[in-house]
């Protein structure tokens, strides 16, 4: 048990009363509340005596002694959750009050570890109870989900928009070009989506195994992991055995559209594709661990996935699908990057050195808003200079959300839960970005249709 | 149907906490805020398998009391109850089990619950629960909270603790 701290004295003075706690001759545990004043410079805490021999507090065993408070919000549940105990020994009443002098102390406060926080610190203690609980009863007793719940879970499958923004957005310069197949369309984002999701389970395999997910204590919606593996939801064989499946329909996939437009440059599109997703987290190359995980997402989710689609349509490369997929390149890898923020102490103790871990918060915050801008300014220059469509500069509408992303890091780069909100604005900054681009070619296309 | 006095099941019916204290592993007490319910005849308490410690105290040794003191957390009510009694761990299925047992009675108190468990993709090991049951044994009562005075001590009829 820990000592006890001053602080500890401090905190229980926060309370208004304390149960006062210990074991009577029956051999049951007996409560009662009492008032109470800490004395901090004597390591002491006086407490008023309870009237009745059923209540005397012991001299001669353990006697503890808890402060609890919560605060009940009608319609919400409650918040301000903490309590605090402390183990020692009373002495005899004098004047009508014990002195208590405690030699060990445990507590919680959400102000200090959030809720969520303290779930996931106790993971090992379920995974300990579910253990024993199973030797005990003779069978395997494990944490369950919904099916369905827990495919989305583990594929984090709302990520995928990640996807249906490149994929789309090439479909549509392609069809700008001319050239539009719904076959191939619909298979190109039914292969691309396998592929993403297989890739989201293969790196939790590897953040699993490499401890980084388990380091993490202070997962979000949008960062963490889906940490199936850690909450033991699955085991790893299946786990495992999903990623081939997934990954196994994405290259099967991938194969026919490289058979159905015969393009030799489509397949090496589609290994890149594959090799940058897996090497992220698996080693030897882990590009995550080396600061190369922003770069490496960019390039799968911006021009791999964008050009690829374009390529399935078109069957050559073209400058338009390479200036399109910059800004959504740099837009997804600032998802992960800013993802990664609350991530960076789970991530450098795993030898996981995204640039959040490498660098200063302030560099960190700069480099996003340089990124983001630099992002919009590819449009502006695409539509300029004449390479993209000019409603594509509808996707500037979207641009104030960087400043609120922005603003949430600065201020809430210490506050994972905090910062949360800012998360999934920026994963929105990405989406928006994309429809916006896609509305911009959908009235490009129906121009030309009429003109 | 149960014993207890109608101030006590009251402060049962209403508290959003109680102190649930447990003998720990070297025998000493160790004290646990947790949500009461009462069916009318024994209390329910449940502990998510992330915070599993307390039930592995009680599966070592099941007497335990149940402290029911703070104002706030009794909507306003002052009086103040310690009732004693022995834990029973129910715990076959963690998953699903303790929704059949003690669900509508947390409902009824926190209505809430309802949206969290909405959410139970989110946080899945919260809702991996087991249910502890105690039979009350004994009950110390103070009026008003006034724990200056002697409690009053009740125990269940003859026939009751038969």
């Amino acid at each position: 048990m820990p000592r006890v701290a001053a602080s500890d004295f401090a905190k229980l003075d926060g309370y208004p009363f304390v149960v006062v706690s210990w074991i009577d001759d029956a051999g049951y545990p007996v409560s009662v509340a009492t008032d109470h004043q800490t004395d901090v410079s004597r390591g002491v805490v006086s407490l008023r005596a309870a009237a009745g021999d059923a209540v005397a507090i012991p001299t001669d065993r353990t006697v503890n002694v808890c402060g609890s408070h919560i605060h009940p919000k009608p319609g919400e549940g409650y918040d301000e959750r903490r309590y605090l105990q402390l183990w020692g020994t009373a002495t005899e009443p004098v004047d009508g009050r014990v002195t208590f002098t405690p030699a060990s102390a445990w507590g919680w406060d959400e102000a200090e570890v959030p809720f969520f926080e303290y779930s996931e610190r106790s993971v090992p203690q379920s995974r300990r109870y579910l253990a024993e609980l199973s030797a005990e009863k003779g069978r395997t007793i494990r944490p369950r989900l919904a099916l369905g719940w827990l495919f989305l879970r583990t594929t984090r499958l709302p990520f995928l928009s990640a996807t249906f923004v490149p994929v789309l957005l090439g479909i549509a310069i392609a069809a700008r070009h001319g050239a539009f197949d719904w076959w191939l369309a619909l298979v190109t984002v039914i292969g691309a989506s396998l592929a993403h999701l297989g890739i989201n389970v293969s790196n939790d395999i590897f953040d699993t195994l490499s401890g980084a997910d388990e380091a993490n204590v202070n997962p979000t919606q949008f960062s963490g992991g889906s940490r199936v593996l850690i909450y033991d939801l699955v085991t790893l064989r299946q786990l495992v055995s999903l990623a081939v499946a997934l990954l196994g329909g994405a290259s099967a996939i991938g194969l026919y559209l490289v058979w159905a437009t015969g393009s030799s440059t489509l397949l090496w599109i589609g290994i890149a594709g594959i090799v940058l997703g897996i090497a992220y987290t698996a080693p030897p190359i882990k590009l995550v661990h080396r600061g190369l995980g922003e770069i490496s997402v960019a390039l799968g989710f911006g021009p791999v996935m964008l050009l690829g689609a374009y390529v399935v349509q078109a069957g050559a490369l073209s400058w338009e699908a390479v200036v399109a997929s910059v800004p959504v390149a740099i837009l997804v890898a600032l998802i992960l990057y800013v993802n990664e923020i609350p991530d960076r102490t789970g991530d450098a103790a795993a030898g996981k050195r995204t640039l959040p871990v490498r660098l200063p918060p302030a560099v960190v915050t700069d480099i996003y808003l340089i990124a983001a801008l630099a992002s919009f300014a590819v449009i502006v220059a695409g539509a300029v200079s004449g390479l993209l469509p000019p409603f594509t500069l509808l996707a500037l509408a979207a641009a104030p959300l960087v400043l609120r992303v922005y603003r949430g890091i600065r201020q809430y780069y210490t506050s994972p839960y905090a910062l949360m909100a800012f998360m999934g604005v920026n994963v929105t900054l990405h989406l928006y970005v994309g429809l916006l681009l896609l509305a911009g070619y959908a009235v490009a296309i129906l121009l030309q249709l009429l003109g | 149907m149960g014993w207890l006095s109608e101030p006590v099941e009251r402060l049962l019916e209403v508290a959003l906490v109680g102190e649930l204290t447990v003998i720990g592993r070297r025998g000493q007490p160790v004290t646990h805020p947790l949500i009461p319910l009462y069916d009318g005849e024994r209390i329910y308490l449940h502990s998510s398998t992330l915070f599993s410690k307390k039930l592995e105290h009680i599966k070592r040794n099941p007497r335990v009391a149940l402290s029911l003191s703070d104002p706030v957390a009794l909507k306003g009510l002052t009086d103040r109850a310690t009732i004693q009694g022995t834990a029973r761990v129910i715990e076959d299925d963690p998953h699903e089990q303790w929704v059949g047992l003690v669900l509508d009675l947390w409902r009824r108190k926190e209505p809430v619950i309802d949206a969290f468990l909405k959410a139970r993709v989110a946080l899945p090991l919260f809702f991996e629960r087991a249910v502890i049951e105690i039979t009350p044994e004994r009950c110390l009562l103070w009026p008003d909270g006034d724990t200056s005075r002697p409690p009053i001590v009740t125990t269940p009829p003859a026939e009751v603790a038969a």
